[in-house]
C-alpha cells in the first residue's frame, strides 16, 4: 500500500494533538482525584462521548464490520437489543448508587455494599482482565499495520527490514498512550476519547456513503445478499433459520439481558467515565447520551462489512483495484479474501471444502477500495484511533483499580494523597509494560489468549446478578454475593465443559468434561453459558443471603434502592431528566428494530 | 476543566479540513476513480472545515464568558 505525504501529514497532526492534550492538561492535575476521576468535574456530553468511545476498540470497528459481513444486519442485535437497553438501565436505575455512594470505582462499591472479599475477587480479576485486553488490542493493531503494509515504505527508505514494523507499532502506540495518560490522567484519556469519537465518525462516514452509492442504496444491497442478511428478527423463531444460529429466547436473555447488562452496568472501564461527571444528573445522563450515537453505529461499522461481502468478486465497479491488503483470490467473496495457508500459498478450506474467509479484513479492504489518498490518511488515522482509545480506556481503569482497590486496600493503607497520585502514575507505566508483554505473549501462544478470554467470560457472566441483587434487594449479604459469584463462574465453566457448538472439536470450544449437548453455533453456546452462570449466581446469592445475617439498614443508605431517597428532578427540564431521556432512547431503538425487522 | 475541549477538536478538524480541501483542489482527478468519480478530499474537507469552525466558535465563546 502506498501512502503519500498528505496521508502521513494527517496522521502526524492527529498524534500531535493527542500528545498536546496530555501536555496541556498536566497543569490541572494536582491530586489523586484529578488523576483517577478527572476531579469529578466534566459535563455530561463529554462523559457520554467518552463512555461510548472507551468501548470503541478494535472489537467494535474491525469486529463489527467482520460480523456484518458474516451475519448481515442481525449483527445490529449487539446494539439495538444488547447495548441500548443496558445503557438506559445503568443510567436511570444504577447510577444513583455508583455516583451517590461516592465510591471511586466499581470494586469499591462492592466493598461498601458487601464486604472485603467480594471486592477483592472483583478488583483482582478486573485488573488482570484490563491488562490483557489492552495487550490484545495492541497486538491486533500491530498485526493489522503489518498486514496492511502501512509502515513498509517508510521503513524501506530507512533501510530497515519490514519485519520490524510489528515491534515499531507496539512500541509507538504504547509510548503515545503512556505519555498522555501519565501526564493528564483520566481527563486526558476522556478528552482524547471524545476526539477519537469525532475522528471515527469523520473517517468512516464517507465509506458507508460511497459503498451504498456504489451498490445502489439499501435496495441494491438487498438484491446482492440473501434475505436473512437484511432482516434482523425474521427467522429467529428457530436457531436453524437465521445466520446467527441462535433462537429468540437465547438471544434476548443471553445477549440482551445477561451479557449486555453484565458489561454496560458493571464494567468499571465504562462506569469510570460516568463517575467523572460533575453532578449526579450528569452522571445519570452519561450512558443515555452515549446511547444516542451508539444506536447509529451499525450504519458506520456493520454496513461497510455487509457491502464488502455484497460486492462482486473480482470487483467490477469503476474503481481501480490496486494495492489491496491481500491479492484477491477467486476463493474470496466480495472484498473479503480467503485465508491463505502460509506454507502452501493455497486458500484454507473448512471440513466441507469451502474456503475460510478472513472477515476481519472487511473494514481495512473497504477503506483501501474506496478511499483515494488524502482521505485514506483520515480513515487509517480513525482506525488507529479506535485501537488506541480501547487501550487507553483499559489503562485508566487499571491504574485506578490497582491504586485504590489493591494497593490502598491491601498494601499501604495510610499514605498521603500525593503518594497514591504518584502510585497511579507508576501503575500507568507498569500497566502498559504488562500490556506490551501480553501483546508479545499473544504472538507466541495464541491458545493461551483464547483460554484467558474464556476464563474472563466465566468470571464476567454472573456479575450482573450480584449487582442487581445488591442494589435492589436489601437482604443480600456479603457472604451471599461472594458465594454467588464463585458458583456462577463455576457454573459457566461446567456448562461450557459439557456442551459443544456444532462442528467444533473437543477442547477450548467446549466439551472437555463430556459432550452432553450440541449447540447450532458458538454464539448460542456463549449466550447459554451466560444464562446458566447468571441464574446459578442469582439463586445461590439469594439462598446464602437468607441463611446469613443481614446488615443493619442504616449502613445501607445510599447503596440500596429501597433505602435511598429518590433524586428530585422537578426543577430540571424534561430533556435533562434521565427517565425522560431513557424513554426517548428506548423508543428510538424500537423504531430501528421495526425498520430492519 | 481548564481547557474547553471544543478548542482542540475545532482546531484539529479545521486543520484536517484545510489539508484535504487544498489537496483536493490540487490533486490529479484520476485518483478519484476509486471514489466513484467524486472528489472526496475536496467535499469532505470543506465539511470538516465547517465542523471545525463551529466547534472553535462555541469553544471560544465559552472560554470568553468564563473570564
Amino acid at each position: 500500500m502506498n501512502l503519500t505525504a498528505v496521508d502521513w501529514l494527517i496522521m502526524a497532526v492527529y498524534f500531535a494533538f493527542v500528545l498536546g492534550i496530555g501536555v496541556v492538561l498536566r497543569r490541572y492535575v494536582k491530586t489523586s482525584s484529578d488523576f483517577f476521576l478527572a476531579g469529578r468535574s466534566l459535563p455530561a456530553w463529554i462523559c457520554g462521548l467518552a463512555f461510548l468511545s472507551a468501548n470503541l476498540g478494535a472489537q467494535e470497528v474491525i469486529g463489527m464490520a467482520a460480523s456484518g459481513a458474516k451475519y448481515g444486519i442481525a449483527t445490529s442485535h449487539f446494539y439495538w437489543i444488547g447495548a441500548i437497553p443496558a445503557m438506559v438501565f445503568v443510567g436511570v436505575f444504577m447510577m444513583p448508587f455508583y455516583y451517590g455512594s461516592r465510591a471511586r470505582s466499581v470494586p469499591e462499591y462492592l466493598r461498601l455494599r458487601f464486604d472485603e472479599k467480594t471486592r477483592a475477587v472483583n478488583a483482582i480479576s478486573f485488573a488482570v482482565m484490563t491488562v490483557f485486553s489492552s495487550g490484545i488490542s495492541m497486538y491486533a493493531m500491530a498485526k493489522l499495520i503489518q498486514i496492511m503494509h502501512i509502515l513498509d515504505a517508510p521503513l524501506g527508505k530507512l533501510g530497515v527490514s519490514t519485519t520490524s514494523s510489528f515491534h515499531l507499532s507496539i512500541f509507538i502506540s504504547a509510548l503515545i498512550v503512556l505519555v498522555y495518560i501519565f501526564l493528564g490522567g483520566l481527563t486526558s484519556a476522556i478528552y482524547n476519547e471524545v476526539l477519537q469519537f469525532f475522528l471515527i465518525v469523520g473517517g468512516f462516514l464517507p465509506l458507508s456513503f460511497l459503498g451504498l452509492k456504489n451498490i445502489g442504496g439499501w435496495n441494491g444491497l438487498k438484491q446482492q445478499l440473501p434475505t436473512s442478511f437484511t432482516h434482523s428478527w425474521q427467522g429467529l423463531s428457530s436457531a436453524h433459520s437465521n445466520p446467527l444460529g441462535v433462537e429468540f429466547f437465547g438471544l434476548v436473555m443471553g445477549l440482551g439481558f445477561v451479557l449486555s447488562f453484565g458489561y454496560w452496568c458493571t464494567d468499571f472501564l465504562v462506569i469510570q467515565r460516568a463517575m467523572a461527571a460533575d453532578s449526579m444528573n450528569a452522571a445519570r445522563r452519561t450512558p443515555l447520551i452515549a446511547a444516542l450515537p451508539k444506536m447509529l453505529f451499525p450504519f458506520l461499522v456493520i454496513l461497510p462489512g455487509m457491502i464488502a461481502i455484497a460486492l462482486p468478486n473480482p470487483p467490477t465497479t469503476t474503481t481501480a483495484v490496486t494495492g489491496h491488503v491481500q491479492e484477491f483470490n477467486q476463493a474470496g467473496k466480495g472484498l473479503i479474501p480467503a485465508k491463505v495457508d502460509e506454507t502452501t500459498g493455497l486458500p484454507q478450506v473448512d471440513a466441507n471444502g469451502k474456503p475460510i474467509l478472513d472477515y476481519d479484513l472487511a473494514m481495512p479492504n473497504m477503506l483501501l477500495h474506496y478511499f483515494p489518498t488524502g482521505i485514506l490518511g483520515l480513515g487509517l488515522t480513525a482506525l488507529l484511533a479506535s485501537f488506541m482509545s480501547g487501550m487507553a480506556g483499559n489503562v485508566t481503569a487499571f491504574n485506578t483499580v490497582w491504586t485504590y482497590d489493591i494497593y490502598q486496600s491491601y498494601i499501604n493503607k495510610h499514605a498521603s494523597d500525593a503518594h497514591y497520585f504518584q502510585m497511579g502514575r507508576i501503575a500507568t507505566v507498569f500497566g502498559i509494560a504488562l500490556s506490551v508483554a501480553a501483546a508479545y505473549a499473544a504472538t507466541r501462544f495464541n491458545n493461551i489468549l483464547d483460554f484467558l478470554q474464556l476464563v474472563f467470560a466465566f468470571v464476567n457472566a454472573p456479575l450482573f446478578a450480584t449487582f442487581l441483587l445488591g442494589m435492589f434487594w436489601k437482604r443480600t449479604t456479603g457472604h451471599g454475593a461472594f458465594a454467588g459469584l464463585l458458583s456462577g463462574t463455576f457454573a459457566a465453566a461446567v456448562h461450557q465443559g459439557l456442551t459443544l457448538p456444532v462442528g467444533a472439536h473437543v477442547g477450548i470450544k467446549g466439551g472437555w468434561l463430556r459432550s452432553l449437548h450440541t449447540y447450532p453455533s458458538e454464539m448460542a453456546q456463549n449466550f447459554w453459558t451466560a444464562i446458566w452462570a447468571w441464574s446459578v449466581c442469582f439463586a445461590v446469592t439469594v439462598i446464602v443471603s437468607l441463611c446469613t445475617r443481614a446488615r443493619e439498614e442504616k449502613e445501607l443508605v445510599g447503596l440500596v434502592y429501597s433505602l435511598t431517597e429518590r433524586v428530585s428532578e422537578e426543577h430540571v427540564r424534561w430533556y435533562r431528566r434521565p427517565a425522560a431521556l431513557g424513554v426517548a432512547v428506548i423508543g428510538l431503538a424500537i423504531v430501528l428494530n421495526v425498520i430492519f425487522w | 476543566m481548564g481547557v474547553d475541549i471544543r478548542l482542540p477538536i475545532g482546531l484539529m478538524f479545521s486543520i484536517f479540513g484545510l489539508i484535504l480541501t487544498v489537496y483536493g483542489i490540487r490533486s490529479d482527478p484520476a485518483i478519484y476513480a476509486r471514489s466513484l468519480g467524486i472528489n472526496l478530499n475536496l467535499y469532505w474537507g470543506l465539511l470538516l472545515v465547517a465542523f471545525g469552525a463551529i466547534m472553535l466558535l462555541l469553544g471560544v465563546r465559552r472560554q470568553r464568558s468564563r473570564m
